[in-house]
């Protein structure tokens, strides 16, 4: 006699699609031959196509010629090269904090995995588990801290009336914060909306924190990529370091090095103190193991082979420049166009934001019919990627908007 | 109000006090963190690599060694990646990772001609090697069926225990290895397999097990399908050898392919790391059987919610070198002839090892060296015996006494033998 073999998930409903992947599976079912893709945050040439930067195309050909190379483990905390060279990155070459040993870096799979991981180890280790995230930010970061036993709040920080700061709200939710609260601030771009704090203002949010012990969670995933320049985006995480606290940071290479599907990035945690700094890495591995025992190598090799070489740094800041000035370029190609055409509205937010994305203002009916009517794909909150557009498809998107704003509430 | 404080490493002096609230900077919020514990396997090596001994042998990690004790990269591979490089975007995969990828994978572990795969029945994500596909699937029973444990062979590769303990699956043990014969201790399995709660989940290594090598015949095989359809239990089957164990994919993919002729609905989860040396690259597939095309296709959508806060989608590169090898005939038949050049060597290691022990006058039987399968050699000396065989003869193995024939080489397996009988004649 057996038991009925049915399936024991059979209970299993269909989950719902990710708000933001869900974006290009949408515009992939597409057959209209203008469609357009303004979602996922992925760097397109003027001719609409995925770029290989040649530094990194450099790079691979020579470490496939290199019959030395072999492709065994990395171990848990991954390259070591390349983790002393992302530190260096982030923090500058001159960091004491680097120099005093009390920075460990850990190999994660690009930014979604730096901040699971270095989640993870808060939820365990750290003595308030408590998060407080902007409101908005990018779709996939409530999952990551909730799932690493975090508890999840959110602090003001978009003003949708100016599309700008809400400092003052900012200031006050971190100020009513408990003390030691883990914050979540992006390096530079927020990611959706553009807006980022002004120098002075990254000081007085330090100083709030550091007088109530609120630990810093950094996400650095367009370094290079918002003013072009890879030091000016790493200002802030910075001066956090500056003044001797701790921080925590994720670094991603999927924009700034167009490493998208190689999945790299890096976690680095600042210690107080270079005897802490160890043990903090030997509990990172424990986390890491049972995930995925250790990093892939593949798109670290790339990295590191560029960071290392003066001229290929060099040629690369060159190629990043070059995209981060295609998206200023669209952002002001895109606001004049609306101004020409009188689309009701002051659009200057478009040039004003910073970085990939811009936060349109568009609301999720007008997206809707931007969708069906005109085939332009974006997140429902309106945020569309600036690095999808180009000069000849910036007037069709002018047409939709300025049609989405007229006719839809 | 302004406060100087002075930080607690560098003597560096700030200021703050925003609110005026004065608080001193104490020292670390990571000072109560303990240094953890060196995992059992990756520490041998990182121990090894610190030994200055000219000596050493590194019989460890389970890492495809050639003949003279160097690691490989398979010419399929190179040859796959030169296509790859420089030529290739590396946009983002889909969360569920490379569908062609995929698709070969299927084909190795469920047959190329397989009707589930026909079906569309099978739910499967590209995933992080094999331990990223133990993983997902850990979190997705945690999530759907989380009132259920996972019943763990004795032993197991140890990473298994942490796996499930981080998806907070409770675990519990069935009898695997009988230390008298060093084979299968068939009995107590079966009595565990009949003694589990009805509907129980169960990791099965598919083929060469890790870390004994013993592996269940065929006949035996078929009764654990049998007794498995009686209690209804769920059979996650995990194989990180296949084609590295017998030398043939197909062979090595046989306890698989028994249970679905029994209409059993499985978990797989498959890695390259080994049988196409991709270990770095982290390149894997867990796949569910599934009643129908439709809740394969919800099954494999929480499969990806899954990932999504994980790592987002998995890496290319590796996938990419999988499928070029996989749908190119002549490159795939160029893998199958390197899968079977490994496995034969470690087969002749084997032999050779066995040989030299009893060519040492050992007065212990040493016949599960050659009747064990795949990487692994479980030989059978005690953690006290180990420790000896590092401290004095530089040779770095799991304490448990688990060799990675994949080390052993013409070159040291004379020196091998030599240590080994040196520390267990007198046992």
């Amino acid at each position: 006699m057996s038991i009925a073999n049915d399936s024991v998930f059979s209970h299993i409903v269909h989950a719902p699609e990710d708000p933001i992947l869900g974006v290009t599976v949408a515009y992939n079912k597409d057959q209209s031959p203008v469609k357009l893709n303004l979602g996922v945050g992925a760097y397109r040439t003027e001719e609409g196509k995925p770029l290989v930067l040649n530094v990194v195309r450099k790079a691979e050909r020579l470490l496939v010629d290199d019959n030395s190379r072999v492709k065994e483990y990395l171990p848990i905390t991954g390259l070591a090269d390349f983790n002393k060279l992302s530190a260096k990155l982030i923090f500058g070459a001159n960091s004491p904090a680097v120099s005093e040993n009390r920075v460990v870096t850990v190999q994660c799979l690009s930014g979604t995995g730096s901040l699971k991981v270095g989640a993870s180890f808060l939820g365990r280790h750290y003595h308030q588990k408590i998060i407080y995230i902007p409101l908005p930010t990018w779709g996939n970061h409530p999952k990551v801290f909730t799932i690493a036993g975090l508890s999840v709040k959110s602090y003001r920080y978009y003003n949708p009336s100016t599309r700008g700061l809400d400092f003052q709200g900012l200031l006050e939710d971190l100020g009513n914060a408990p003390n030691g609260s883990i914050v979540l601030l992006h390096a530079c771009a927020h990611n959706p909306t553009g807006v980022d704090p002004t120098p002075h203002q990254w000081d007085q949010i330090r100083q709030l924190m550091r007088a109530k012990a609120l630990l810093p969670f950094f996400d650095s995933a367009y370094q290079g990529f918002a003013s072009g320049s890879l030091d000016a985006d790493a200002d802030a995480v910075r001066k956090f370091v500056a003044d001797g606290g701790e921080c925590l940071a994720a670094q991603s290479y999927a924009k700034n090095m167009g490493l998208y599907g190689e999945r790299v990035g890096a976690l680095s945690i600042v210690c107080k103190s270079a005897d802490v700094a160890p043990r903090v890495e030997s509990q990172l591995k424990l986390v890491i193991r049972p995930m995925y025992s250790s990093p892939p190598i593949h798109g670290a090799s790339i990295v590191a082979t560029i960071l290392k070489n003066e001229e290929m740094y060099r040629e690369w800041t060159v190629e990043l420049k070059a995209m981060a000035d295609r998206i200023i370029r669209m952002r002001q190609q895109l606001f004049y166009a609306l101004k020409d055409k009188g689309t009701p509205g002051d659009w200057s937010h478009i040039v004003k934001q910073i970085g990939m994305f811009t936060f349109t203002g568009l609301n999720s009916k007008q997206v809707e019919f931007m969708a069906k009517e005109y085939h332009i794909y974006m997140t429902s909150d309106g945020r569309i990627s600036m690095a999808g557009l180009s000069s000849k498809t910036v007037p069709h998107l002018t047409e939709a908007i300025h049609a989405a704003v007229s006719n839809v509430a | 109000m302004e406060q100087l404080i002075r930080s607690g490493f560098s003597g560096r002096v700030t200021k703050s006090g925003f609110l005026g609230a004065a608080r001193s900077m104490s020292t670390a919020w990571w000072s109560h963190v303990e240094p953890a514990a060196k995992d059992p396997i990756l520490g041998v090596t990182e121990a090894f690599l610190a030994d200055p001994s000219p000596n050493k042998v590194n019989v460890g990690v389970g890492a495809y060694r050639d003949d003279n004790g160097k690691p490989v990269v398979l010419g399929c591979v190179r040859e796959a990646e030169r296509r790859i490089a420089g030529n290739l975007n590396m946009e983002y995969l889909p969360m569920g990772g490379s569908v062609k990828m995929v698709e070969e994978t299927l084909k190795l572990a469920y047959g190329e001609n397989s009707d589930l795969i026909k079906d569309k029945r099978i739910a499967a994500v590209q995933a992080l090697s094999g331990t990223g596909a133990c993983r997902l699937f850990a979190d997705f029973q945690k999530r759907f069926s989380p009132d259920s444990q996972i019943y763990i062979p004795v032993p197991t590769w140890s990473n298994h225990h942490n796996i499930w303990r981080d998806a907070n699956v409770p675990q519990r043990t069935f009898h695997y290895y009988h230390p008298e014969s060093k084979g299968l201790d068939f009995a107590s399995l079966m009595d565990d397999v009949k003694n589990a709660p009805n509907g129980s989940f169960f990791l099965l290594h598919a083929c060469a097990h890790n870390p004994t090598g013993v592996d269940p015949t065929e006949e035996q095989w078929k009764e654990i399908s049998y007794q498995f359809k009686v209690k209804g239990h769920y059979a996650l089957f995990d194989m990180a050898y296949q084609g590295f164990a017998s030398g043939d994919p197909e062979r090595d993919a046989k306890s698989i392919r028994i249970f679905l002729e029994d209409g059993h609905l499985i978990g797989c989860a498959q890695s390259y790391a080994k049988n196409m040396g991709l270990y770095g690259q982290r390149v894997g597939c867990l796949s569910m059987v599934c009643e129908d095309e439709k809740q394969a296709v919800a099954v494999k959508s929480q499969l990806q919610q899954i990932a999504r806060p994980m790592y987002s989608n998995p890496p290319i590169h590796g996938a990419l070198v999988v499928s070029i090898i996989l749908t190119d005939p002549d490159l795939k038949k160029l893998w199958l002839k390197e899968v079977k050049g490994m496995a034969d060597r470690i087969i002749g290691m084997r032999t050779s090892l066995r040989e030299n022990l009893e060519n040492l006058g050992s007065p212990l039987s040493w016949d599960h060296i050659t009747k064990q399968i795949g990487m692994f050699c479980y030989s059978g000396m005690t953690p006290e015996q180990v420790d000896r065989l590092t401290n004095e003869f530089h040779i770095y193995l799991t304490r448990n006494g688990r060799i990675s024939m994949a080390g052993v080489t013409t070159g040291n397996v004379g020196y091998l033998a030599n240590a080994i009988h040196e520390v267990t004649k007198t046992a």
